[in-house]
């Protein structure tokens, strides 16, 4: 392993759209080759629905799909079992259980870092212990180990700050302009959805859902630039402060335990509070358990205050027409409404 | 204060003696019928899970006959029935549903939070509520001694439907009983009356296993009847998932010396992290029916539970690995008996002769 450089595979699909540039750049500066599966295409979603079990949500089969493109081509893969990122919150019991569902599903599976994340009770030591774990597998430890992690979580907070921000900047973005790696492919990373101003007059609509379902152009059939065209200005959560996220999601009477349903649901909160977003579009994924309350909960709430709410559910076979009239009746529908 | 709760099974006995050991009054709903789950789908989000649908049209259902108060379990995480009662709530508020709720579940920032709530709850002195507890507790164990001889004893009675009738009799004596000699009686009495019944074969044609999501194990209306349908195709169902263990497993935290799940120890190295829900227990369990001999394991859960396609999706590992034939049912709102029936004949031919092949 030190003669030879590792290759190690990263798929790109679910928290790769949320951690990607720390992960790229923790493994990078261990001198570990990073390779990142393609964009999400045909032929990855088509290998993920035939190995996945029909019952799984859309996201889950294209990771599926991601990891056996990558199957053959690396020497270990890098799926950790991400639990909880933050205290008292879980992510969802898929991605909990989802290195052993890859193993009796994708055959011949290469070794897997199953590292354990879990930050549920003592985020900073839960942290500190998976950063470990993660890098003494494949036995790297000690003094690199602490500069890569450092090196790691300061570019990840650039690009949060940065996709905070939206494109403002025309920044291009952070995973490829500071990564060293000529593996890392350079089309549809996360955090490009353009989310610029846009010509005088436009109506502000607020796009909420996981990060892997809007930043996956594939998927999303890229809705955030169809709304751009039909006249829209484009709202993320990932365009919200963390903290407004969460002071939003005090007001509701139970604390939501997972992570990303208090994003969506703390993005809606906050968005139906200000005037000038005149509707919401909630995207998820067809079996999305989380989703499955949360969104509910959430229009509920948006419409107690009035405001427009689309929910647009996708699964693998859902069409694009379908989708563009849904789109295109709401866009024409907003202006009445909001000018009313 | 008029309290109700939600039905699983045959919880509604021992969550009635609970409440009424508190010195409430207490409403049990109608029992679970197709009409319970219309009304619940009706108002409840669309890909939401079954037990959710099902609970409302419980409350909705109680609130005819005058309940205003609901007492439910939740949770932290991260399976979904610990928001199950706040999404409820927004509904019956939406709906105009006026009633108060009280969630019984382990406590966010500190323990005085599920303290606040039972004394809120009790009308009588601690010692009382807590007779009241120990009495609901022999309920349990009564009730699922019951289950088990019923079970063992559907598959081979020669006329089927006696073994139930005595069973269903059973449970509403139980249900009025007021001592544990009375229970022990009641147990001892039906169990022989059950086995002196006629028979037509003196054992099972196969055994099969049910692992799985609790409430779609439990509860036989969203089942469908799917273990009296095995028994009476002369299959003896088995399985670990009984109301008294799950109070024992999670309330007294294994303390008592009751059969428990083990998944920690058996599970790995299908899976080898706890998933929430009965995701781990499931995998755990059928490891565990391999090693018991069973002919095969039918997995049920509710059409989108996260845990359990978790565990399904590991299954064919485990089948590869044991042998054993594992079929996995989702149910909800749309599953017809028909295509139930067929299903559970089909795997039960597939099992009868692979078991005629093994034995020769």
């Amino acid at each position: 392993m030190k003669n030879k450089k590792l290759r190690l595979g990263l798929p790109r699909a679910l928290f790769y759209y949320y951690y990607a540039p720390w992960w790229e750049t923790f493994w990078q500066a261990l001198g570990v080759e990073v390779v990142v599966s393609p964009p999400t295409n045909k032929e990855i979603m088509d290998l993920g629905v035939s190995l996945a079990v029909a019952e799984a949500c859309l996201p889950v089969k294209i990771y599926y799909g991601h990891t056996a493109w990558l199957a053959g081509q690396v020497d270990v893969l890098f799926v950790p079992r991400l639990v909880s990122v933050e205290k008292k919150s879980f992510i969802c019991p898929k991605l909990m259980g989802l290195p052993d569902m890859l193993r009796a599903a994708v055959k011949p599976c290469p070794p897997i870092i199953d590292t354990v994340i879990n930050c549920v009770r003592q985020p900073q030591e839960g942290l500190a212990a998976a950063v470990e774990d993660m890098a003494g597998r494949v036995g790297f430890r000690g003094r690199e180990v602490q500069s890569a992690r450092e090196a790691a979580q300061e570019r990840y907070l650039c690009w949060l700050e940065r996709q905070q921000m939206g494109r403002a900047n025309g920044a291009t973005d952070l995973t490829s302009a500071s990564a060293a790696g000529a593996a890392v492919s350079e089309t549809g990373k996360p955090g490009l959805i353009d989310s610029a101003p846009a010509q005088a007059g436009s109506l502000k609509v607020g796009l909420v859902g996981h990060a892997y379902l809007i930043h996956d152009r594939f998927l999303s059939m890229d809705i955030p630039a169809k709304v751009k065209k039909m006249g829209g200005e484009i709202t993320l959560p990932e365009n919200l402060p963390p903290d407004q996220i969460a002071l939003a999601c005090r007001q509701l009477p139970k604390r939501l335990f997972w992570t990303l349903g208090q994003k969506i649901m703390g993005s809606v909160l906050s968005l139906i509070e200000q005037d000038s977003i005149a509707g919401i579009i909630h995207l998820t994924a067809f079996g999305c358990g989380p989703d499955s309350l949360v969104g509910d909960l959430a229009e509920r709430y948006a419409r107690r205050r009035g405001t427009p709410f689309l929910l647009l559910t996708i699964d693998e076979h859902t069409g694009e027409a379908g989708v563009n009239t849904r789109l295109e009746a709401f866009m024409d529908m907003l202006p009445r409404r909001y000018s009313a | 204060m008029k309290v109700t709760f939600p039905h699983m099974g045959n919880v509604w006995v021992i969550l009635k003696t609970f409440l009424a050991g508190m010195g409430l009054e207490v409403i049990v709903p109608p029992p679970c019928t197709r009409r319970t789950l219309e009304i619940g789908v009706r108002q409840a989000p669309e890909s939401a899970c079954l037990p959710l649908k099902v609970n409302l049209g419980n409350f909705l259902e109680a609130k005819s006959l005058g309940a205003d108060t609901i007492v439910m379990a939740g949770g932290v995480g991260p399976c979904r029935i610990g928001y199950y009662a706040q999404i409820q709530r927004e509904i019956l508020q939406d709906m105009g549903c006026d009633y108060e709720m009280i969630v019984l579940e382990p406590p966010d920032v500190h323990l005085s939070e599920v303290w606040d709530k039972l004394k809120y709850l009790k009308r009588r002195p601690w010692r009382k509520v807590l007779q009241g507890f120990i009495l609901a507790w022999y309920k349990a164990c009564a009730v699922d001694a019951l289950e088990q001889e019923v079970m063992a004893l559907r598959p081979l009675e020669a006329k089927p439907g006696l073994v139930d009738a005595l069973y269903r009799k059973a449970i509403l004596q139980i249900d009025a009983a007021g001592s544990k000699r009375q229970l022990r009686k009641i147990v001892r009495e039906t169990v022989a009356e059950m086995v002196a019944l006629p028979r037509q074969r003196e054992y099972p044609i196969l055994r099969i296993g049910v692992v799985g999501e609790i409430y779609t194990v439990l509860e036989p209306m969203v089942n469908l009847n799917l273990e009296k349908r095995l028994g009476a195709m002369g299959v003896e169902v088995v399985r670990k998932l009984f109301i008294s263990r799950w109070i024992n497993d999670n309330l007294f935290k294994g303390i008592l010396p009751l059969p428990s799940h083990h998944a920690e120890k058996l599970a790995p190295p299908f899976l080898n992290h706890f998933v929430g829900g009965h995701g781990w227990e499931s995998v755990g369990d059928t490891v565990a029916f391999a090693r018991q001999g069973l002919d095969g394991v039918i997995q049920l859960a509710p059409l989108t539970c996260m845990p359990e396609i978790v565990a399904h999706s590991v299954m064919p590992a485990v089948q590869q690995a044991t042998g054993l034939p594992v079929m996995t049912i989702y149910l909800d709102e749309q599953t017809g008996e028909a295509g139930l029936q067929t299903r559970l004949e089909a795997f039960f031919d597939m099992l009868q002769w692979q078991k005629g092949k093994r034995t020769g």
